[in-house]
């Protein structure tokens, strides 16, 4: 109970699984923006075509008594089904995966491949002057990597968000 | 096509039957003009129209509230949807259940700004529990019931299914509402009994307890609040009712110490502040009970029972939650503390309550009614209330000081009989919920306790109720101003009476007669038994215009995001000072 003073602001990543009906991203999202909480990242995909379940990952910000109340929220949702707070439900896997346009020529353009190298990110497209790298990882890597390729020319960037699943035999 | 192939209208209609919905508070339009023509083909379900559609959602909610059962609201797209939001999120605010069926243009026009077209979902989506937007008439029926099951299951609250023309109008195959119930949507009933008997044992440890009973144990049911009665009583503990649960205990009786929050009583505020164990039964920490949570009852542990588990930890920390519905709790734990018989220190118990008689002689409701001078509004209500007393009544109210006064002087023994917008303090509320009261109980006494500013807002409504033929007994209390607004301005905006002046309002007399009401005015004091009386005998619907106290405050009042020991009394009565601490820890 004595976490509920911590007023410090913490990531947590959420999994929500949900029916996969109209409107049903909205209701998430403006929840989450109607009671002011933030969203850091968002991703949304259909998991099962045979139900009708999505699952939504999001990162969002706040202290502990928003985080709580954050889940306790999306539960009341009627076509939420389950809420889990990957990071205090116990170890989880998040992933991250961006694609990165790199422009230049000579030096700069071995260097931004032997840094994809360090990094194993995949070259995806490439042209006479620029490169598309594919990496996939977590979020503070793929920090790293944009941080290391803005100077070797970075010129455009797409990334996912995060995907996040339990560790361990359990479903959600 | 099989011929048990009904369209979308009869559809509505055989739903809204099996669900038992006696009245439906609507207003036709484009749109639903089938649904309509389905509804003149029948005579089982009456359909009232109202004069405005936030005025069919607030005579839905007087339905439910008085009632217990899911009221029943509609209009057509666009506008008519629009005009609903305001009914809506007052229901969403007060859990009140209630399904709201909308009109939508035909499917094929939906997104192309048709005519009277409006993101009636996207609109409405915060402003309801949930909502559909119907894509086949197949599919009307079981949302229909899915509707009806949401607004009613679990915490209440309004529930909004549009339904496009198209939809209405084709055929479509009809399910009974048998055995619904939505894959994901499980409120939690039943308390953890481990939880159940650490409140036990929390409470009966307790030396200062207060038990503190919200608008969930209402909703519950009457039998919530016999049980908390049961509660009451056996432990000898005080109790106090939030705004929206007035009526769950008998505010006539000893061990109610009156009402919590910014205009509760003294009593109850200190007791909130000083007590050692509160036991929150369905109510919601609302800031306008707490004040300043920083310094809300700093010494307590607290007990939180609700039946919606995002209402935990949201206002106020507490120490010891259980998720149930009232009902379910409160018999689990009279239950479990018949068996456990603790021992309650009831020495404790009894110097506290002692403390809590010295700050109930201060009498902080009291006032002085000089038969010469205008007449105070804590006067016409006591009087209301004394007069009504031992009669059948429901009372609901609008919004502002007069709300607080009646909250404060009238008296109610009975769950489901004081109707009144807490949450979302929507003017223009008291009319026509009073109204849907009537509807629901026609041989009752419905008194709306309403003034100048608010009854304006839903003046339409008067109307509807005259062509009802519902007695409905309108009080105006007439101050010629926003009372709360010049209340706040005298004392916190340097007494500048900025835009709260309503000394040009209508002739409330003519307004209300050319409404087919019976209407009067009362001014003096000593006449305000004689036009109450009047009021409540005479036949049909009676508006009484009683000119009050321009100048007179609500009081106690605790100041916005002050804590409750900052409570400020009427100038004329003096705070007392108790030992509370030193007593009880010694």
């Amino acid at each position: 109970m004595n976490n509920m003073f911590n007023n410090t602001v913490q990531d947590h990543t959420f999994s929500i699984l949900v029916e996969n009906e109209p409107g049903v991203l909205a209701r998430v999202i403006g929840l989450l923006s109607g009671r002011g909480y933030n969203i850091d990242s968002l991703t949304v995909a259909e998991v099962d075509d045979e139900v009708g379940l999505s699952k939504i990952t999001i990162v969002s910000s706040g202290t502990q008594m928003v985080l709580e109340q954050i889940r306790a929220q999306l539960e009341r949702l009627v076509p939420v089904r389950t809420v889990s707070d990957l990071t205090v439900d116990g170890p989880s896997v998040e992933r991250e995966l961006a694609l990165i346009k790199v422009a230049g020529e000579g030096d700069f353009r071995v260097e931004s491949l032997r840094i994809a190298d360090i990094f194993r990110a995949h070259v995806v497209d490439s042209t006479n002057n620029s490169f598309i790298f594919e990496i996939v990882g977590s979020t503070d890597k793929l920090d790293a990597f944009i941080e290391l390729m803005k100077p070797l020319g970075l010129v455009d960037l797409s990334r996912t968000g995060v995907v996040a699943i339990a560790r361990g035999p359990e479903s959600i | 096509m099989s011929s048990n192939r009904i369209t979308g209208g009869e559809i509505i209609l055989k739903a809204l039957a099996d669900q038992g919905v006696e009245v439906v508070f609507g207003y036709p339009g484009g749109v639903t003009l089938p649904l309509y023509n389905d509804l003149h083909k029948q005579n089982s379900l009456r359909h009232i129209l109202v004069g405005h559609e936030q005025g069919g959602v607030h005579a839905a909610e007087g339905y439910a509230r008085s009632t217990g059962k899911t009221g029943v609201a509609m209009a057509t797209s666009g506008p008519g949807a629009t005009n609903t939001v305001t009914g809506l999120v007052d229901a969403l605010m007060d859990s009140i259940p209630i399904v709201c069926l909308t009109g939508q243009v035909t499917s094929a026009l939906i997104g192309n700004d048709a005519f009277q077209e409006a993101d009636t979902t996207g609109i409405t989506r915060p402003a309801t529990k949930h909502n559909y937007l119907v894509k086949s008439t197949d599919d009307l029926a079981y949302i229909l019931h899915e509707a009806f099951y949401i607004a009613s299951h679990g915490r209440p609250g309004p529930v909004l299914v549009d339904i496009p023309k198209d939809i209405i109008m084709g055929y479509g195959d009809y399910v009974g509402p048998e055995g619904i119930a939505p894959r994901n949507y499980k409120p939690q009933i039943n308390g953890d009994r481990d939880l159940i008997e650490a409140a036990v044992d929390l409470v009966a440890s307790a030396e200062r307890p207060i038990i503190y009973a919200g608008g969930g144990v209402i909703n519950s049911g009457p039998e919530a609040s016999a049980l908390l009665q049961k509660l009451v009583k056996m432990t000898g503990f005080p109790c106090t009712t939030t705004l929206m649960a007035l009526g769950a205990y008998p505010t006539t009786d000893k061990q109610f110490i009156g009402m919590p929050g910014m205009h509760g009583t003294y009593e109850a505020n200190l007791a909130m502040h000083d007590c050692d164990v509160m036991f929150n039964i369905g109510a919601r920490f609302d800031d306008r009970v707490t004040g300043n949570t920083a310094a809300f009852s700093p010494n307590s542990q607290k007990i939180h029972v609700d039946i919606d588990p995002s209402s935990i930890n949201k206002n106020i920390t507490v120490d010891l939650a259980i998720i149930a519905d009232a009902t379910s709790f409160l018999t689990d734990f009279i239950t479990v503390w018949n068996e456990k018989q603790p021992k309650v220190n009831h020495s404790a118990v009894e110097d506290w309550w002692k403390i809590i008689e010295t700050w109930r002689s201060v009498e902080c409701l009291n006032f002085e009614q000089d038969k010469d001078e205008v007449i105070k509004p804590q006067y016409a209500l006591s009087r209301l209330s004394e007069i009504l007393s031992g009669t059948d009544y429901y009372i609901t109210t609008d919004v502002g000081q007069h709300q607080m006064w009646a909250a404060q002087y009238i008296q109610f023994d009975e769950p489901n009989r004081w109707m009144t917008s807490g949450g979302l303090g929507t003017m223009g509320y008291g009319v026509p919920s009073a109204m849907g009261v009537q509807v629901a109980h026609p041989d009752s006494s419905v008194v709306c306790v309403t003034s100048e500013g608010s009854v304006m807002m839903n003046i339409q409504e008067l109307l509807t109720i005259s062509k009802e033929r519902l007695p409905v007994k309108i009080l105006n209390l007439n101050n010629k101003v926003l009372g709360m607004i010049r209340q706040w301005q005298e004392l916190f905006y340097e007494n500048n009476e900025s835009q709260c002046d309503l000394s040009n309002g209508p002739d409330f007399i003519k307004l209300a007669e050319s409404m087919g009401f019976t209407a009067f005015s009362c001014a003096k004091a000593e006449d305000v038994d004689a036009s109450i009386k009047e009021m409540l005998e005479t036949d049909g619907p009676v508006f009484l215009n009683m000119a009050t106290d321009r100048m007179e405050n609500v009081f106690p009042m605790i100041p916005s995001g002050a804590a409750h020991n900052d409570i400020v009394l009427h100038p004329d009565q003096k705070p007392v000072t108790v030992d509370s601490k030193d007593k009880v820890t010694a």
